[in-house]
């Protein structure tokens, strides 16, 4: 290996490091949800869960672009690298900082107060970070390559939610649970600033983008990227093109492939938790070399052909793949042992008060092919007949045979297939759609309203989609009619595939291959 | 090529413009009614995700309708 590819792989290696953590920040507090929640924002407390649905959303929606708008600004004026290690150091403070605000229960509403402004400052890194790094590697890359060294930045948000999700896994099974939601929670938080410190090192010894550098040295470099970006209807043409012509759509098969696939088998398939993060993590690791294939075989035959590829074989497969998902897991199609079948009931006084009952029963199954189910429910029987009594809760979870959680590592790798497509050659591709002199701004703030508006906004529609079509049968039944939709659990996945077929025909009308472009 | 370029256009107000109702109405005016956590969800869908849709899907439309994404050859792809 000749020293300046040796060079090459030591920057894409270091800036890939920076971004990862930065995803790894940014889903830690996302994975950790429910445990944060119960730390910070008491559900019975009205103001308390208001800024908890602050925190959820405005990261994500508002100031992620924001994010993008202001560090891009900076980094196409002063600099690539100096931005990337501020959102380096801004993202790795906040997340640290998480992990060290006392709860709920000691400082009152200061704690979901500081959390937070700690997580909108989360968002506002992660804005500015993925177009500086993207944007660095790709300056620093020979323009026949490109697609390939960027890819490596296009794997750091899969890998990042892998190793947040192993991080967990492995604090929780070496703490116990108990110890894990008591305080070890904040490790995860914590083990961020080690990482964070490295990266910091590292970049700290990296150079400067040499055709940022260049062109910054012979003046030709923007006073006012953001006019110049988004005021200047040249660019902006071109801005609007990457939204719904590629980043829009991306967005959508990103958020489809990997958390709504993991929420699909949790909530409706009712797969038990830990075989889902076995399902999603194995699908993750076989998924993810193929960013780094497809980015390598764009420089080769085009960016726009593969990303578009992607989204049209999401868009015609989602169903069929769902379904299939749906169908492995679900117990009508298998056979019970009913010898075996065990129902355990126990009646006790309720916590919360001394004449009140709940009632648990837990029942057991198992089904010739080796799948287990459990089914709890707990249902409260109120001492005061004249009230309502809330309704029961019912927690299933079915633990599937190797054969068949095998079937679904194979469709979430095929999930995760067409988000590679997607989404491997687009830092190239963005990069190549401006000049340097704006390449910052511009290609952050398309990415992160696609990737960050359009694709967060995948789990809230698709829940009210599945939702609607569920009460609609329910209304159809009760008034003795034919159900309306046959495949109610199937409805959420209209939203990705019109927003992806929109995005798709967008940008095959209108992009052109620009491969190479504005170097 | 470019004329179906253009006359696209016209289908991407149209996108833009229904899609921005469909939020509004179907989505933010009931969060707006229920009110309490719903506003934040309401808030984002009112002042951004709308905005966003409407003006740039009619944006984007109006560049295509006026030859701004006009390719030199049609099968410049």
């Amino acid at each position: 290996m000749s020293e300046k590819k040796q060079n090459l792989a030591y920057i894409i290696g270091a800036s890939s490091m920076g971004t990862l953590i930065e995803w790894y920040d940014f889903y830690i507090f996302g994975s950790l949800a429910t445990v944060i929640a119960t730390k910070f924002f008491p559900a019975d407390n009205p103001t308390a869960a208001f800024l908890s649905t602050l925190a959820t959303f405005a990261a994500g929606f508002v100031v992620r672009p924001f994010g993008a708008l202001f560090f891009g600004r900076l980094g196409d004026i002063i600099g690539r690298k100096y931005t990337f290690m501020v959102t380096l150091v801004l993202m790795g403070g906040a997340t640290f900082l998480i992990g060290c605000i006392p709860s709920y229960e000691s400082i009152g509403f200061l704690a979901p107060l500081l959390v937070l402004v700690l997580r909108l400052l989360q968002g506002l890194a992660l804005g500015g970070e993925y177009g500086g790094a993207a944007t660095y590697v790709a300056e620093h890359s020979p323009a026949n390559r490109r697609g390939f060294w960027t890819s490596w930045i296009q794997t750091t948000a899969t890998v990042g939610l892998f190793v947040s999700l192993l991080v967990i896994m492995v604090t929780r099974n070496t703490m116990g649970v108990e110890k894990f939601n008591d305080w070890g929670w904040r490790i995860p938080f914590w083990v961020s600033l080690i990482m964070v410190f490295v990266s910091f090192l590292i970049r700290q010894n990296m150079h400067e983008s040499p055709l940022f550098a260049k062109a910054k040295a012979e003046g030709k470099t923007s006073t006012n990227p953001l006019k110049e970006s988004f005021g200047n209807r040249y660019n902006f043409k071109f801005v609007l093109l990457a939204l719904f012509g590629a980043t829009m759509g991306q967005g959508v098969v990103w958020y489809t492939g990997q958390f709504y696939a993991l929420s699909f088998l949790q909530k409706i398939c009712n797969v038990e938790d830990n075989q889902v993060n076995i399902i999603i993590a194995f699908g993750l690791l076989l998924g993810t070399p193929f960013f780094v294939v497809f980015g390598a075989l764009s420089d080769k035959i085009g960016r726009k052909g593969i990303m578009l590829a992607g989204m049209l074989l999401a868009i015609i497969c989602y169903r069929p793949i769902f379904e299939k998902m749906y169908q492995t897991t679900n117990l009508k199609n298998k056979e019970e042992i009913v010898a075996n079948t065990k129902v355990d009931v126990v009646r006790a006084i309720t916590p919360k008060s001394a004449t009140d009952s709940l009632i648990t029963t837990t029942t057991l199954k198992e089904f010739t092919d080796g799948t287990q189910y459990k089914e709890v429910k707990k249902l409260m029987l109120l001492a005061d007949a004249s009230k309502k009594a809330p309704e029961p809760d019912i927690k299933r979870a079915t633990t599937l045979n190797s054969s068949d959680r095998n079937v679904l590592i194979l469709m979430v790798f095929i999930l995760l297939l067409f988000v590679t497509m997607a989404y491997g050659p687009i830092a190239a591709f963005l990069v190549e759609l401006f000049p340097i002199r704006i390449r910052y701004s511009s290609m952050s703030l398309p990415y992160h309203i696609g990737n960050g508006v359009f694709g967060g906004l995948m789990p809230a529609v698709a829940t009210f989609l599945a939702t609607r079509a569920k009460e609609a049968n329910e209304a159809a039944e009760k008034a003795g009619q034919a159900v309306v939709n046959t495949q109610p659990y199937l409805e959420g996945l209209w939203y990705p595939i019109l927003i992806g077929a929109v995005c798709f025909v967008i940008g095959l009308l209108y992009i052109k291959e620009n491969k190479n472009a504005n170097d | 090529m470019n004329a179906i370029r253009r006359t696209l256009g016209l289908v991407w107000i149209a996108i833009g413009l229904g899609a921005g109702y469909y939020l509004f109405v179907n989505q933010a005016m009931p969060m707006w009614v229920k009110g309490g956590n719903d506003t934040v969800p309401a808030i984002i869908y009112t002042f951004i995700l709308a905005p966003i849709i409407v003006g740039g899907m009619s944006i984007l439309g109006y560049y295509a309708l006026t030859g701004e994404y006009d390719q030199e050859h049609d099968s410049d792809n």
